[in-house]
């Protein structure tokens, strides 16, 4: 009988402020250690707390992107437990009034589908600091630059079926923060974090117990951890066995997932009002300002794209996947005045360049100036489709624009009648037998008479006069 | 010179019949004779209070005349200062030297105070007599065998035996009133929200309120004016304007509504005080105060509230005393469970573990509801008692505390100690401004009359007191041991 | 409460609660609890909790950096540090 796998996230995303969720202190990354660890990160006796208007703007710029309800009278708790990397002994965190309650996000699957998944809350927190465990022989060293650094922990409902499913979800809201411009969601930095609450279950029964993952840091990494779950709790359920209620740790190395290890002390956070904080008010006025900011997100712009630029679903899905690459395909796109070509472009050459350096779109060798120069040329038969790929390479190399390369290099496509005659002539002339068969009646054959005028003209010949010419001279 | 209040040595000071550092050299000497036996002070700062003084007196000579310039002051050892040692008068923070200073400590010090010291306290400020101190108990002036009342006790025994002539104190269930009450002076405890709680160590953090202890009430309205006020860096602190303290004082108490809430009288208020709180009322009676009888019916609830949601606040408060980051840290710890379990039952005193255990029993899964939210339910009943009483009366007014000040050592059992605080508490649930007052004696010990006042109605409060105080000589009473010092000076 | 109870709640709160200690500190936790709950005779069905005196909002600060790096005048108040770091027993990490 099939299983069916019950999936939620609680993904943790760094909000991209200047100064931490409570104090004046800078959260740039890659400090040298506690030089961003100031007297209230530290939990210096008499400090207080102060909300950064930022992050709370932030916050509500991502519940509004997925038509959450916002929090009106939002309220800080404290979550208490004890660890050195949390200074104050509790968490300054949300739980009953969060300010992004219900909302819910589209993700797309591979087979080109959709399903819409529900979010369930989004709070923010302060982030806590940094064991290095490996700092020392028999201690550990405290790094808190990190603590109270704003995040935002989005929890969605337990709609994911699969891992699949999941790593979509991920994505889309990878995207959705970096368009809303609220977190780089680097996961590798640890600006997105990613938990997942996996159970089984046969499809249509009540739901399993489940396991919490934690410490799953890509996108790669949440498939495989998921799917190792899934697996291991199937075999167990199959032995007869049950899934104990738990906290497993992804090790990536060996890829599997297992419990976490030491005495699982019985987590009593013991929540109450944050009292060093008052509600936060948001108003109508602060909502529709927000609102009024919200940049096009992803959903909106994949069906602008389809509609304006006339692109297939897919390739619409494909340039809006990142909020870079579609505002690059739209300079693009309106420099060359060809959407498709420019789509194509984009989508497969440049595409495979930085596949190939490894690197991100906003660090393109290649300018969208330079790409939408390179479309214009095509495009007035300056050079041929071939050809463009030539100084396409180029351009990645070097500092030269595209119509220095092409006279530099002398690429410009050959269109004189008088010298494609000459070429066609001496083809004719020399290859008498294959356009003896053309007459004939054997078509194909005029292909490889293209060809070897091409090849004449190394490429440079415009091949749409050169298989005319060909034609009016063989059949005359 | 020490019977003198802050009005009196600034105008000594402004016609140059006396200099700040004179004035300061006074009251270390006083210090360095009494405090032996009173044990209010923790930490003396004869140096920089010299330092200050000296400043303070060039100042002058260069025409600067605010009102306490030169004047020297006690800060209660809860308010951070900056290189100064801050211990809360606990083990913990034995040897905690704060890299800033308090918001107060910072005002009060641009307003040209000269800081002698730091006063004692009850550890965190946890106790209505002072003995929870690391630091030892402190001798009330009036009797040292007698507690000075607490938290502030330290304060409160320095402004009254004359070592200073004015302290700062915290007040989150009466911690100022009722030492002023024992003590014998002036106890202010502004509206929550008034003065800063930044850089002033948190017992409780919804019902801490800083005020002062001086030997009038024109005093505190001094030293409230540059106190009070927004401070960016406390969200609890309120922005609105600070009223003229010292201005509001003129205004004669005929036809003020005083509310009498007489039932609450009753409960083990001793036959001495009860006799001294009517004679006191009968006082602004007769200044033409009108005394209306009124009800606050939740106000018995108000100790087992309190003692749910300050000792809960503080359990997390004081979570941040882990011996990881400053502070007392056990002797090698053998893991980081040990570290934590150690450090915090060594550094801790009794009656702070026993808040601590409360109040995280409090919140835990399954009494949260029981306990937590009961209270903070019963908190709003309070409050609107209060504001009820505010629509017919302009103040309330009664006993600070119901007795004299006790025997150290009288009170060992923590809830008989608990309800030392039962007319002072339900003034922080609401987070009203009140106000203790010299009403009398008993045997030879003081008593203060409580008048409480509306939501910011500091300025109101503070005239009341000082029309109570142009009626009667009590808070001119010095104790003795003041009196005896002040003649062995001569 | 029980002294089990005691025991649950000081691991909690990462106090030692000594078994010579026990039974006084579960007596006077007892009395407390006991005083506070003449809290439970009062009905207050319908009343909502007060969290805080004032009915105030919270204020909003810039999104500015206010504060330098002090770490070596910070760090030098912890009890233990070693380069750059805050130091404590090894943590056996979960």
């Amino acid at each position: 009988m099939e299983w069916e796998a019950v999936i939620g996230l609680e993904v943790h995303v760094q909000l991209s402020t200047r100064s931490k969720l409570f104090s004046g202190t800078s959260t740039a990354f890659g400090a040298g250690p506690n030089t961003q660890a100031n007297i209230y990160d530290l939990a210096m006796p008499g400090t207080l707390p102060v909300l950064n208007g930022e992050a709370l703007r932030m916050a509500v710029r991502f519940g509004l992107a997925i038509d959450a309800e916002i929090g009106r009278h939002s309220i800080f708790d404290r979550k208490n437990y004890f660890y050195p990397d949390l200074p104050k002994g509790y968490q300054t965190s949300q739980l009953d009034y969060p300010v992004v309650g219900r909302g819910s996000i589209v993700i797309n699957l591979e087979d080109g589908t959709e399903k819409r998944i529900g979010v369930t809350r989004a709070h923010m927190e302060e982030d806590a600091g940094k064991s290095l465990h490996e700092a020392f022989a028999d201690e550990t060293g405290i790094d808190l630059n990190r603590a109270g650094t704003p995040l935002l922990e989005i929890v969605s409902d337990p709609d994911l079926r699969s891992a699949k499913e999941a790593v979509a979800y991920l994505k889309k809201l990878h995207s959705i923060v970096r368009y809303l411009d609220i977190s780089d969601g680097d996961m590798s930095q640890g600006s997105m974090r990613c938990d997942a609450n996996v159970s089984i279950r046969r499809p249509g029964a009540d739901l399993g117990t489940r396991t919490e993952i934690k410490n799953v840091n890509s996108f790669r990494f949440v498939e495989k951890a998921i799917n190792f779950e899934i697996r291991r709790q199937q075999d167990v359920l199959e032995d007869g066995g049950k899934i104990v209620q738990e906290t497993r740790l992804y090790d990536s190395v060996r890829d599997e997932t297992r419990p976490m290890r030491g005495k699982e002390v019985a987590n009593d956070y013991r929540y109450f009002p944050e009292p060093d904080l008052l509600p936060v008010e948001i108003g109508e006025d602060l909502i529709k300002q927000i609102r009024s900011e919200l940049p096009e997100l992803p959903d909106a712009r994949k069906r602008r794209f389809a509609a304006e630029y006339g692109l297939s679903a897919y390739d619409a899905g494909v340039l809006t996947a990142s909020r870079e690459m579609a505002d690059y395909f739209e300079q693009v796109a309106q420099g060359c005045g060809d959407a498709k070509l420019a789509a194509n472009w984009v989508s497969v050459e440049l595409q495979a360049l930085l596949n190939r350096e490894n690197l991100d779109i906003a660090d393109s060798p290649v300018s969208a100036g330079n790409l939408a120069d390179l479309i214009l040329r095509i495009r007035d038969r300056t050079i041929s489709g071939k050809i463009a790929k030539t100084v396409f390479e180029q351009l990645a190399e070097g500092p030269q624009g595209v119509d220095e390369i092409i006279e530099k290099q002398g690429l410009r496509q050959v269109t004189d009648e008088g010298e494609i005659e000459k070429l066609v002539d001496r083809v004719i002339a020399e290859n008498a037998a294959q356009a003896q068969q053309f007459r004939d009646g054997k078509q194909q054959v005029l292909g490889y008479l293209v060809g070897q005028a091409m090849k004449l003209s190394r490429g440079k010949a415009n091949p749409a006069q050169v298989n005319e010419l060909l034609r009016d001279k063989l059949q005359s | 010179m020490q019977n003198l209040t802050v009005t009196e040595l600034s105008a000594e000071l402004s016609r140059g019949a006396i200099s700040s550092v004179e004035l300061t050299r006074a009251c270390l000497d006083r210090i360095g004779r009494l405090n032996p036996e009173l044990n209010a002070f923790i930490t003396v700062c004869e140096e920089s209070a010299l330092a200050q003084a000296a400043a303070a007196d060039r100042a002058r000579a260069e025409g600067d005349e605010r009102p306490l310039l030169g004047i020297p002051l006690a800060h209660k050892d809860i308010f951070c200062t900056r290189d100064t040692h801050t211990t809360c008068g606990s083990r913990i923070l034995q040897d905690f030297l704060p890299p800033y200073d308090a918001t107060v400590v910072e005002k009060l010090r641009q307003a040209g105070t000269v800081m002698l010291g730091k006063t004692n306290m009850d550890e965190f400020a946890m106790g209505s007599s002072n003995e929870s101190s690391y630091f030892g108990a402190v001798g009330n002036p009036h009797d040292p065998g007698r507690v000075p009342g607490g938290s502030s006790g330290g304060s409160a025994a320095a402004v009254a035996a004359g070592l200073s002539p004015m302290a700062t104190g915290t007040d989150t269930g009466g911690s100022i009133r009722q030492p002023a009450s024992f003590c014998g002076i002036t106890g202010f405890k502004p509206s929550y929200g008034r003065v800063s709680r930044w850089g002033m160590i948190a017992f409780a953090s919804s019902l801490d309120q800083a005020g002062t202890l001086t030997r009038s009430a024109a005093d505190a309205a001094l030293m409230m004016q540059a106190m009070a006020g927004l401070d960016p860096r406390d969200s609890t602190s309120v922005d609105r304007p600070v009223e003229d303290y010292a201005g509001a004082l003129g205004k004669p108490v005929n036809g003020l509504r005083v509310g009498v809430p007489r039932p609450h009288f009753a409960k083990g208020l001793s036959p001495g005080v009860e006799r001294g709180i009517h004679a006191a009322l009968a006082e602004l009676e007769r200044a033409g105060a009108i005394l209306i009888d009124i009800d606050l019916p939740n106000n018995h609830l108000s100790v087992p509230a309190y003692y749910v949601v300050a000792p809960a606040e503080a359990s997390a408060n004081l979570s941040r005393y882990d011996g990881v980051r400053y502070g007392y840290r056990c002797e090698s710890p053998a893991d980081l469970e040990d570290l934590y379990t150690r450090t915090r039952s060594e550094g801790f005193g009794d009656e702070v573990k026993r808040r601590i255990l409360v109040g995280t029993y409090a919140l835990s899964a399954g009494y949260y509801d029981a306990y937590y939210r009961k209270a903070q339910r019963i908190r709003r009943l309070i409050r609107q008692d209060f504001i009820d009483a505010f629509r017919q009366v302009d103040v309330i007014a009664g006993p600070t505390s119901p007795h004299v000040a006790f025997p150290h050592g009288a009170k060992a059992d923590p809830v008989e100690m608990y309800l030392e605080d039962i007319f002072t508490i339900a003034v922080n649930l609401a987070g009203l401004p009140g106000i203790s007052v010299p009403a009398g004696f008993e045997e030879g010990l003081p008593f203060g009359l409580q008048i409480i006042g509306p939501d910011f109605g500091e300025a109101l409060v503070l005239n009341v007191a000082h029309q109570f105080q142009q009626l009667t000589d009590w808070h001119k009473r010095l104790p003795e041991t003041a009196a005896q010092a002040e003649t062995g000076e001569n | 409460m029980k002294k089990s109870e005691i025991d649950k709640v000081a691991t909690l709160a990462r106090l030692r609660v000594s078994p010579a200690e026990a039974d006084e500190v579960t007596a006077r936790i007892g009395e407390i609890l006991a005083m506070i709950d003449q809290m439970q005779a009062v009905d207050t069905t319908g009343v909502e909790p007060l969290a805080h005196p004032l009915d105030a909002v919270q204020r909003l600060r810039a999104d500015e950096v206010t504060e330098a790096d002090r770490r070596d005048e910070l760090l030098a108040l912890a009890p233990s540090n070693r380069n750059g770091l805050f130091v404590v027993p090894k943590v056996i990490d979960p």
